[in-house]
């Protein structure tokens, strides 16, 4: 089963632990300048929107890549960044329309998202369950759970319930 | 590791700006942040030196968790010869400028002298250049912040800058980052504008590593759990700080109209509890709790104003979210001026921040001029006819303003309370410590509060010390030295860490030692931390000792100490500092003059 990361930015606190548990698990280094997430804040700090690569099935960053760098992980569903492959063109980072996909001046390859191997760090490290770990084929099943709490709360309150 | 090992020393009278390795020997000795930029100041300048000359050194400094995973690790502290007190100034803020700093490669950052013309500085890892700021002197933090990260076309920069108080040398002027986060006290805004230097703007990709990254990650999740799961911690997260305005009403320990009284009766219109009720008309103050960086507890509050309030019902500039109250703004907006208006104390709250000021001293001295002019002593002439009575919401709201913008007597607030109150020849009436206003604890309730306060060696101040738990349990000065001096050391050395008091909710000193110890090479134990906390807390004593300080600055305000508390649970008691004083120099290893004895100093390294 393939898992996809369910962000709910009414839960973040805009805290970047997420941002430092990716690019510690990546680099081997707290720095957030080097994280596949980030995150983005609105309206003083009233908002925080965390935002990464969402694994496109059709991705527009591996039909792009000229040297076939970017591969799909079968077993997470992942576009994965092959290091070794990568040449820098940075054609990906002008083919992906999410702006998820970015060089990395340091090591002059590109770094995306891909999902720590099937154990994002990013979910792990969020202590308000802002970014969670998910069934892909299910990411809307909590929001729909809340509707149906919802709806099933106004029957019971309502004649006869 | 955990240190970048690395100084940016900028000199802006020469123009400079040179990078040195980090002292590791004064690291080993005083850790980082609070602790290690004490070090670097004591041996950058005289203590003599005039705060708002260009002798006195700014130093930003970050601390060895500053940066990691650990949580609540994006402090930093601002050290420097504070303006309002003549004392050391040690102001810790948050945000996320601070982590950023050490992103960029950086400890410390040290700035002397004085630019010949209104400068920033711009700092992105190992480029560093100093910018002409002709065209930001006279716009506020917010414009500031906004303005440089529009110049320099990088969203990604943080920004600490000072409002039109610091350029004009309000003394309890404060630096703002990150549009509401403070390095609040004693005037270390004040200090940068004297210096020409409206901002550092920062922006780092170098990132932070730790001596032994396995064991160190092992530890943070077992103290990121005990945050989680501790009750203290999960009352910040819910109510934010101002929870403690409900403990203190119901003490009797809530300074009221400048200490008049110490129990408020407009508390339930201020506390978290209406922060978070909606209106009639449909406005609830509270939107969210928001973090600084790297924080697991999010105490912070954002908050709005109600758009037919009095205070923007004609300015659409305010109808927006920003940094809410926290229990200190509401204090000392709220029952210290009598004031039980909630969009009017947010309003000033946000004007705090826009302009860049310490709205614990800001209101302290506003109380001491709402006194003096219910005596008569000063008139709608000196006030620009606003009506300086207490409970006048409007008054609170027009004075943040005209001090943020030292205008009119603004200006004459500017000057803090102690120098308000002599000008109109009553020394009394100033509610201060070594020059600056207290926070929200009254020490005739709260007994050894009231000694951390008197002996704080940046004047009144309720960061470095600890004594609630003592206190409530007995209400004299008995035995309330010793947690005091214990608690004062141990805050020392988190302060030096890089991270946040409010964990201590959940951590003991075990807690730091062990993130310490796994993120710095070395070998750090409890007991040389705690050594590390006391040698912190006497090296800033040496510095007021040498600046001109006695241990006659160690008191406390009369009202406190001769005029029995009102009501509450303390009714009829006074500040007993008379028996805690000597008890406390003795605990210290000073002399009842209250200098460090000579065998202190050789104990703790401090001799020469």
């Amino acid at each position: 089963m393939q898992k996809s990361l369910l962000i709910d930015p009414a839960k973040c606190t805009s805290c970047l632990q997420c941002e430092m548990a990716c690019s510690f698990e990546h680099e081997g280094v707290f720095n957030p300048a080097k994280s596949r997430i980030k995150v983005f804040e609105f309206e003083h700090g009233l908002r925080a929107i965390p935002y990464t690569c969402t694994q496109c099935a059709e991705a527009w960053c591996m039909q792009a890549c000229p040297v076939e760098a970017i591969t799909k992980n079968l077993a997470t569903g992942a576009m994965e960044v092959n290091e070794a492959t990568c040449v820098g063109c940075k054609v990906c980072t002008i083919a992906c329309p999410f702006g998820t996909i970015n060089y990395n001046q340091s090591t002059g390859k590109v770094i995306k998202c891909d999902l720590c191997g099937g154990d994002p760090e990013c979910a792990k490290a969020c202590p308000t369950g802002a970014i969670t770990y998910v069934d892909a084929d299910w990411t809307g099943y909590g929001r729909m759970e809340a509707w149906a709490v919802k709806t099933h709360a106004e029957a019971t309150a309502g004649p006869g319930g | 590791m955990g240190w970048q090992k690395k100084v940016l020393r900028v000199d802006l009278t020469k123009g400079s700006c040179e990078p040195e390795p980090l002292n590791m020997d004064w690291a080993a000795a005083y850790l980082g942040e609070r602790g290690l930029a004490t070090k670097y100041l004591w041996e950058n300048m005289d203590p003599k030196a005039d705060p708002m000359g260009p002798d006195n050194v700014l130093i930003f400094a970050t601390g060895p968790l500053t940066g990691t995973m650990a949580s609540t690790s994006g402090r930093y502290a601002v050290i420097t010869k504070g303006p309002l007190t003549g004392a050391i100034a040690c102001s810790n803020s948050g945000g996320k400028f601070g982590a950023e700093l050490k992103f960029a490669g950086y400890d410390l950052l040290i700035i002397q002298g004085v630019a010949s013309e209104p400068v920033y500085l711009h700092i992105v890892d190992e480029q560093v250049e100093i910018v002409p700021a002709g065209e930001l002197w006279g716009k506020t933090v917010w414009e500031t912040e906004e303005w440089i990260k529009a110049k320099h076309q990088n969203p990604l920069l943080k920004v600490a800058s000072i409002g039109v108080a610091g350029e004009r040398g309000v003394r309890f002027a404060c630096i703002i980052n990150d549009l509401h986060r403070a390095a609040g006290r004693s005037g270390v805004g004040a200090v940068m504008g004297s210096k020409n230097l409206k901002a550092v703007a920062v922006y780092g990709t170098i990132g932070v590593t730790v001596d032994d990254p396995k064991r160190f990650m092992a530890v943070v999740r077992e103290t990121h759990a005990l945050l989680a799961e501790n009750d203290g911690r999960k009352e910040l997260t819910e109510l934010g700080t101002n929870a403690m305005i409900d403990s203190m009403q119901a003490f009797g320990s809530l300074p009221t109209r400048n200490f008049h009284e110490v129990q408020f009766e407009g508390v339930s219109k201020i506390n978290p509890e209406a922060m978070e009720k909606v209106t009639p008309g449909g406005h609830r103050n509270l939107l969210a709790n928001k973090a600084c960086f790297g924080c697991t507890i999010a105490c912070g509050r954002i908050a709005h104003i109600d758009e037919t309030h009095f205070t923007i019902v004609n300015r659409p500039k305010y109808r927006h979210a920003s940094g809410g109250l926290e229990y200190e703004t509401a204090y000392a907006f709220g029952p210290l001026l009598g004031i039980d208006d909630i969009d009017a104390l947010t309003f000033a709250s946000f004007l705090m921040n826009e302009h860049g000021m310490d709205p614990i001293s800001f209101g302290g001295t506003l109380a001491s001029a709402m006194e003096l002019y219910e005596m008569g002593v000063i008139t709608d002439k000196d006030t620009d006819g606003v009506a300086l009575k207490f409970g006048n919401a409007e008054a609170l709201t027009v004075m943040a303003e005209k001090t943020g913008k030292y205008e009119g007597f603004g200006q004459v607030l500017g000057l803090g309370s102690k120098l308000l109150c002599e000008k109109y020849g009553h020394p009394e009436l100033s509610m201060t410590v070594k020059g600056q206003e207290f926070a929200g604890y009254d020490s005739r309730a709260l007994q050894g509060m009231g000694l951390g306060f008197a002996t704080s060696n940046r004047g009144a101040c309720h960061l470095k010390h600890d004594v609630f738990t003592q206190d409530m349990e007995d209400q004299t000065g008995q035995g309330k030295a010793k947690p005091c001096k214990d608690s004062q050391d141990l805050i020392s050395m988190v302060d030096s860490t890089g991270l946040c008091l409010f964990t201590m909710a959940a951590w003991g000193v075990e807690e730091f030692q062990q993130q310490i110890d796994a993120a710095c090479a070395g070998d750090w134990t409890v007991e040389r931390l705690l050594e590390i906390g006391e040698r912190v807390w006497n090296l800033e004593r040496l510095f007021n000792l040498r600046a001109g300080l006695t241990a006659a600055d160690d008191s406390l305000p009369k009202r406190l100490l001769e005029v029995p508390a009102p009501s509450g649970t303390a009714k009829g008691q006074v500040a007993e500092l008379d028996i805690m004083l000597p008890e406390y120099y003795q605990l210290r290893g000073w002399t009842p003059e209250g200098v460090p004895s000579s065998e202190t100093l050789d104990r703790l390294q401090l001799q020469g």
